[in-house]
């Protein structure tokens, strides 16, 4: 019957249209990028890649260096987070082939669409920042994930400082 | 008899033919609910199984009245009775009920049907409602239909019952778009789905290699807008589902995010972030022009239309914390209408008109409420320790949002579907295959 062979029609294109979605890199996804400590290739026991994100990471306490953090539903930059960026931008300075990818996120105590705002607002920051201390803007580029992409999972104040940061990946 | 033919446009529906059956003249009948009282004592009901031609038909009987059943019993309004109670048998009841056998098992509503099959292969689907109260046919309709359609012709025939007690349009020929959840929560995977308003037919859209986000009907029900994080770059994204074709919406200079369709199809209203501002756009599907809406550096997001398209809703933190504002659907005469303690985020204009929905933050508490377009009658329907992303059913009556709590084991989210009718009563956890959250309720299938 007609009006059926056409609804059938349309659910085999669906499915043959899930088979061929284009690919892509785990940058793409989000997934593994986003997390602690990603990134980077360990040469050797103890040693780190120079110019890798572990590198990054490494120049601050507790491998934080390549990340800044805010108060709640806040985008400015704390004392703290300044002084990380002072670094990462010699850092950048010093590995001037290196492009990296700011990511905003914030806690999950927001609405969904207002937290990717916000992400997008502290990643903007980030830049600004580095951008003011000579970094080339055509080495930073930004994504916001708002919400999406926690550091650490808990229902505490704790876990929700550490989710409100911005992310300093290397491409 | 009264004849109503439809002819429905092939490809989205297969029911292809109304038939009004008049037993009766239509009389007036006490067997009423008033849905806009806050909670009402459901009307007892019988749907019995339809009458089958043959064994297959038998069969699809039966699965039509349990369809239509579970439709009634999950909006609050009717108390299906125990099948296992039923003193007429199918074939009995073809002509009139005895209506007195009925009042003992204490119900007000009868429904009563047959399933045949038409010379072509069509299934004819006929059923008739009663009040056994006044001995006096309610409604009765014929389907046409092809066999793999079944369920639609049973949430018809629920939208037809419920349409004539409440005198409000059904909502159970519906479907719901949401993002299907599996994984941890620091490495979540996300996929578009889509599913029958009551869990059933549900399919995947996506592959859970991108990151999507809040999915929304447009008016035909036929397409979806959403946000895809597809090759790393935020966008608006327009999915066909008849085709299963993604495109991106617009030629914007940054991320987009936050869409919705207009109440005609024919505009997609977004959000687009330049430097650490979010300002309110809109894309002309037709003509592709985009025009802005908000400006400054405030976050303007979640806009949504009013139902006859002159105004939108939206939020933004230009005041110093998310509230709710209205504008023209030019962008001008921007009003702030939430004045109530807290955050308010996430509005949805009713497709009534008369309410809009909001996602509350008060204390670290989410909330789920009420508002009315001129900032009165704030009401609160939901509050939880995560509730968020309120859409509504096609009447205006329901609405559908998604919980998370913390796992079992302390160590993931748990992320759920819920419904609940406006008068704050009734709320249902709407069974998904995995997690569930940015549900998106469609229109009333054409």
């Amino acid at each position: 019957m007609y009006v059926k062979l056409l609804s059938l029609f349309a659910a085999v294109v669906l499915v043959a249209a899930c088979e061929t979605a284009p690919k892509e890199t785990s940058a793409a996804s989000g997934i593994g990028r986003a997390g602690l400590n990603s990134g980077g290739t360990v040469t050797g026991t103890g040693s780190v890649r120079p110019g890798s994100q572990e590198d990054l990471a490494s120049l601050g306490g507790q491998g934080t260096g390549d990340r800044v953090f805010f108060q709640y539903d806040r985008s400015d930059l704390t004392p703290e987070g300044r002084a990380t960026l002072d670094r990462q931008a010699a850092w950048l300075k010093q590995y001037g082939q290196v492009t990296v990818t700011i990511e905003g996120h914030t806690d999950e105590r927001g609405t969904r669409e207002y937290n990717i705002g916000l992400g997008n607002r502290r990643a903007t920051a980030v830049r600004n920042y580095l951008s003011a201390l000579g970094v080339d803007g055509n080495r930073v580029a930004i994504i916001s994930y708002g919400k999406e992409r926690p550091s650490v999972l808990g229902d505490d104040d704790h876990s929700w400082a550490q989710n409100r940061r911005g992310v300093t990946v290397v491409n | 008899m009264a004849i109503l033919f439809t002819r429905l446009r092939p490809g989205l529906a297969a029911l292809t033919a109304v038939l009004v059956l008049a037993f009766a003249p239509p009389a007036r009948a006490d067997l009423h609910i008033d849905i806009t009282r806050g909670q009402v004592e459901p009307i007892p009901i019988a749907v019995t199984p339809l009458l089958g031609s043959g064994a297959a038909e038998a069969q699809m009987g039966q699965n039509i009245a349990r369809v239509v059943s579970a439709d009634l019993e999950r909006s609050g309004l009717f108390r299906p009775i125990e099948p296992g109670a039923f003193i007429q048998n199918p074939a009995a009841l073809q002509g009139l009920p005895r209506f007195a056998d009925w009042r003992l098992l204490h119900t007000q509503g009868l429904v009563t049907g047959a399933v045949s099959r038409e010379a072509d292969g069509r299934l004819r689907v006929e059923f008739r409602l009663w009040d056994v109260v006044v001995e006096q046919q309610l409604t009765g309709l014929a389907f046409f239909a092809s066999t793999d359609t079944w369920r639609r012709v049973a949430h018809k025939i629920a939208d037809a019952i419920y349409k004539r007690i409440t005198g409000e349009e059904g909502y159970f020929d519906t479907r719901i778009v949401y993002i299907a959840e599996t994984g941890p929560a620091t490495a979540r995977v996300k996929r578009l789905a889509i599913m029958d308003q009551d869990g059933e037919r549900h399919k995947f859209l996506t592959d859970g290699r991108t990151l999507v986000l809040t999915p929304r009907f447009s008016s035909s029900d036929q397409e979806i807008t959403y946000l895809s994080y597809y090759g790393g770059k935020p966008r608006v994204y327009l999915f066909n589902i008849e085709t299963g074709q993604h495109d991106v919406l617009g030629d914007f200079p940054g991320m987009t995010f936050a869409p919705r369709f207009s109440p005609d199809g024919n505009t997609v209203i977004m959000s687009l972030s330049t430097g650490s501002a979010s300002n309110i756009y809109t894309l002309d599907l037709r003509s592709r022009r985009q025009a802005q809406l908000t400006t400054g550096p405030s976050i303007d997001t979640s806009p949504s239309y009013s139902p006859d398209g002159r105004r939108v809703v939206f939020e933004s933190d230009r005041g110093g914390t998310q509230q709710l504002y209205v504008m023209n659907a030019d962008g001008s005469g921007i009003q702030r209408i939430s004045f109530g303690p807290g955050r308010f985020g996430g509005p949805v204009w009713s497709p009534r008109g008369d309410l809009i929905a909001y996602t509350r933050l008060l204390n670290g508490q989410f909330a789920i409420g009420v508002i009315r377009p001129d900032g009165t009658g704030e009401r609160v329907l939901v509050e939880s320790h995560h509730a968020e992303g309120p859409t509504w059913a096609p009447n205006g009556r329901v609405l559908m949002y998604f919980k998370e709590t913390s796992s079992a084991d302390g160590r993931g989210r748990v992320a759920r579907l819920y419904s609940i009718n406006l008068g704050g009563g009734n709320e249902r956890r709407v069974p998904t295959p995995v997690d569930g959250s940015d549900p998106a309720w469609s229109p009333l299938i054409p």
